[in-house]
Order: structure tokens, then sequence, then C-alpha cells
């Protein structure tokens, strides 16, 4: 079985390094404040051996984002939930210069749920063209006046 | 006098045979070598994923029919595999065994196709395709058995599946079991040391093991590159620890590799179908699950080893009856990542091969 990494440690190793980094943890995963992600990213990649960036998901939870990463370890087997909460006009720092695997992941977060992430080397529509109006998976998004 | 030359920018699709959909690769070419390639999706795009949030939890399980295709079974299962964690359910042991002989059957018959369609991408039309289609419709005509569909099953239920199988069904599986690895055999008899096979695939598309780990690659495209990992082994869902089978590694990450290990893993899914059939135990094969279900706040992933790689499923619930927020996490798209880098100096005819080699499904790679 992949090993589920305990939050709280982890959240305990990365405020060692890190400080004002987490804002909190929970028994599925750490919050990291959104401006130190790539930090706490970078720091979970090289010492806990997180090599593998299995999905991004981004939430609408109407007053903000949430961004979930997904990592697992290939080596040792273990894994770890980030979960960010980004502001609504907030942009995210890109992990793509981390994990070449976040390219189109991010991409689609961007294209559907309208999440900009800073340091992408190609963020663009991916899915919906240049042109339609708003991003779809956001719950306040209406289908009226979005064909163009 | 020296010549003036440029690139040149070919659009290639969206309707293109070799493209297996509407997918397009905008190529551009230095003489006949490629020098930039930018993929181009979305021409299948449904909105899937807010489709979903407009549907009760058991409505949403033939919208995953439609992700992948060529392995609905295997959609439908990591779907219900989400909910019944964000749930709590319990599945009856004896609908865990007939989801794993069909999970498994469903990955024979998708890598059929995928080797079929990899051929035929190489210019060997239709024969290898056809050998392939053959036993491909005896695993279709065992689903049609169980659940009276060919290609969008719609199955499996949250807590179970829809239906026991008939009386006929296990007897026909056995005859299938018996004879699928002669007809392994007879592929790697036609294909496998077919001279113009080698040369076409044989150290094309190279990815090492650690650009694939860093691309987030999955399934038999990450194995080929010689990395051991397998959903099944590595965090077994279902009842898959109860089964003896290996995970066929490749040696170079070649195209011809991502092929050879598609092969081998049917042989184990052959394998793995035979011991479910041994165990198989009698009982329920539904558990109770409320009409409207509401599963409590939260969240769930769950993620199976699907044909094409990591197939993942992020519920949140609201303590509604629909999903809150539904994505998947689609391995045909992720896999596309390294599609530019794999293609870059290689020619036109390598691309093809290359991007039948991976073996996408454009319903799941755009939704």
């Amino acid at each position: 079985m992949t090993e589920p990494l305990s939050p709280s440690e982890i959240a305990k190793q990365i405020g060692e390094h890190i400080p004002d980094a987490v804002t909190d943890s929970d028994e599925n995963a750490v919050f990291v404040r959104s401006e130190a992600l790539f930090d706490v990213a970078r720091f979970l990649k090289q010492n806990l051996d997180l090599d593998y960036l299995s999905a991004i998901t981004a939430v609408d939870f109407l007053e903000h984002f949430e961004v979930v990463y997904q990592l697992t370890s290939i080596e040792h087997n273990h894994s770890v939930v980030l979960k960010t909460r980004c502001g609504k006009d907030e942009k995210m720092p890109s992990v793509v210069s981390l994990w070449q695997g976040a390219d189109l992941q991010e991409r689609d977060i961007f294209d559907l749920m309208g999440i900009a992430f800073s340091g992408h080397p190609n963020l663009k529509r991916i899915f919906l063209w240049d042109g339609f109006k708003g991003h779809p998976l956001r719950k306040d998004w209406s289908k009226d006046g979005a064909q163009d | 006098m020296a010549l003036k030359t440029e690139p040149v920018m070919i659009n290639f699709g969206p309707q293109h045979p070799s493209t297996h959909g509407v997918f397009r690769m905008r190529v551009t070419f230095d003489g006949e070598v490629i020098v930039e390639l930018e993929p181009v999706f979305g021409y299948l795009h449904r909105g899937i994923e807010k489709l979903a949030e407009a549907k009760t939890y058991t409505q949403v399980i033939p919208y995953t029919d439609r992700l992948d295709y060529l392995a609905s079974m295997s959609n439908n299962f990591a779907y219900v595999l989400a909910v019944e964690k964000l749930a709590e359910i319990e599945v009856p042991e004896r609908a865990q065994y007939l989801r794993v002989i069909m999970a498994e059957l469903m990955r024979i018959a998708s890598h059929l196709m995928a080797v079929g369609a990899f051929f035929n991408d190489l210019g060997a039309f239709f024969t290898p395709f056809m050998y392939m289609f053959r036993e491909r419709e005896k695993i279709l005509d065992l689903f049609e058995m169980v659940c009276g569909q060919r290609l969008t099953y719609n199955y499996m239920r949250i807590g179970g599946v829809s239906h026991d199988i008939p009386e006929r069904f296990l007897p026909a599986l056995m005859r299938f079991i018996d004879e699928m690895p002669g007809f392994i055999e007879e592929y790697d008899w036609l294909l496998a040391e077919n001279e113009i096979v080698l040369a076409r695939t044989k150290g094309v598309g190279v990815l090492p093991a650690d650009k694939a780990i860093n691309a987030s690659i999955s399934g038999p495209m990450l194995r080929a590159s010689g990395v051991k990992w397998d959903i099944r082994r590595a965090d077994p869902y279902s009842v898959y620890d109860r089964f003896d089978f290996e995970t066929p590694v490749g040696l170079r990450g070649d195209t011809y590799d991502r092929y050879w290990v598609r092969i081998q893993e049917m042989r184990q899914s052959t394998h793995i179908v035979k011991q479910a059939m041994q165990q198989l135990p009698a009982g329920e094969v539904r558990s109770k699950v409320p009409a409207t279900l509401r599963p409590p706040k939260g969240e769930a992933y769950a993620h199976i080893e699907s044909p094409r790689g990591e197939l993942g499923f992020y519920l949140v619930s609201d303590n509604s009856p629909r999903p809150y927020r539904f994505k998947v996490r689609a391995p045909s798209l992720i896999n596309l990542t390294v599609l530019r880098d794999l293609c870059l100096g290689w020619k036109l005819a390598d691309a093809i091969a290359i991007l039948g080699s991976i073996d996408i499904v454009l319903a799941e790679v755009d939704r």
C-alpha cells in the first residue's frame, strides 16, 4: 500500500525549514499559503523524494479556490497531499519547473477554473477556444452569453 | 549560390486516421525532420466534469463510460471506488471478484485494440488489427452476456455490480482464458520479430525513466521506460492483493518496449482472471445502498491502474445527492505531456508510430 505520510509530521518538518508556510493540517492534507507553495513543493521533492505528481485538482468553494496537489514517491511508495487556498483573483505559482507533469494539468485548471499560474511556460486555454467567455467549472458560471 | 530554405508548418489532423479520434498536432519541419510540435486539444470536449455536478452519484456512472470508451469497465470501477470511499460503503466479496474479472478482461480488450491500431499506424494495414479483433470480439460477447452492452457497459454500481453473471458466463470465460495464451503466442510469432516492425520501432521515441516519472507518465508507457510502478501492486485496491502476477517492465523505453509491455500485460491479465475465477465466492453482488445517496461532507480520491495508466477520480461532497466537484485524472491527457519531446528530431512517420504507442483515447483526453 502507498503509505500516506502523517500531515502533522510533514507540517512540522516544513515549518522547521520554511517558517510561516503551513497554515494548518488535518488527517488528509497539509495546508500551505499559496505564496509559499513553490518553496514547500521544492522542499518536499528534494527531501522526501516526492518525485511523482499524481494529480492537481482545483475546487471552487465560492469565496476561494482550493488547489490540491497529490504527491507520490515511487522509490519509497509514500504520498503527501498538499492543499492551498487561493483568492478569486490571485495567481498561483506554477510547479512545472519541478514536475513537467504539471504542464497540461495547470492548463486544464486555467481553462476550466480560471486560475492563472505564474511561471507556466505556455499558459493558454487547452480545451475551449480562445475568446470563450468565462470558466465553466466555476460555480458562478452561467452558459448565457458564453457562446461566442 | 546558397539555396534559401525555411521551416514548413503542417497541420496534422484533427481529422486523421492515425490520431484515433479528433486530435491535432501543429508540426514544424526542417526538410523531413520535426523541429517543433504542438498538440492541440479540445475537439471532443463535452464538459463531463461540469455535467456530473448536475447528476446524482448513480447517474454519473454512465457518463464515466464515455470517457475512455475502450475501457468503460475500468472507468466505472474507478468511479464507484471513489464514491464508496467517500460514503464508506462496503462491497460484497463476490462483487469485488466480478469487478476484477471485468477490469482485467477490459485490459486485454483495450490492449488488443491499442496494439492493433498501433500496427495499423505503422502501415501493417488491417491484418494485425483483424487478428486482435478476433479475440476482442469474444471479450465483448462476454460483456454482453453480463450487462447487455458491448461498448458502454454501465455495469458497476455503488456498492457492487448491476447483475450477477449468468450461468453460461463461466464456461465461456473458461474457454476464452484457455485459448488466449495461444493467441498471444500467435501475435508474437506474427509481429514481435518482424524485421520491418523492429526497424520502425527499436530506438524510436526513447523516454528515459527519470523523465517519465517527472512528467507524471503512468501505465504501460511508464513501465516501458523501466519503472516498476503498477497501482495494482503499489497501492492495491479491491482484492488485487490476493492475486499472483508480475509487472513486466521495458529496458529502453522506446516505441518497441511500449508495444512489448502491452503484450506481456495481456498474459498477466489472463493469469489474474484465471485466479479470480477459481477463488470466486458465492453470495450477494450488491450491498444495500440508499436510493438517494448523500455522502458526508468531505472529499475522496480513488485511483486504479486502467489500461492507459493511473485513472483517478477526485470527488468533493457537500452532503447533497450530487457531487460538488467531480474531477477525472485522465491518464491519456497526462501521457501526452511528453509527446513533443519524444517526437523532436524524428520524421513524420515516426511521430505517428510514437503517438500510436502512447495509446490515447480522445474522449478521455478532452473529456
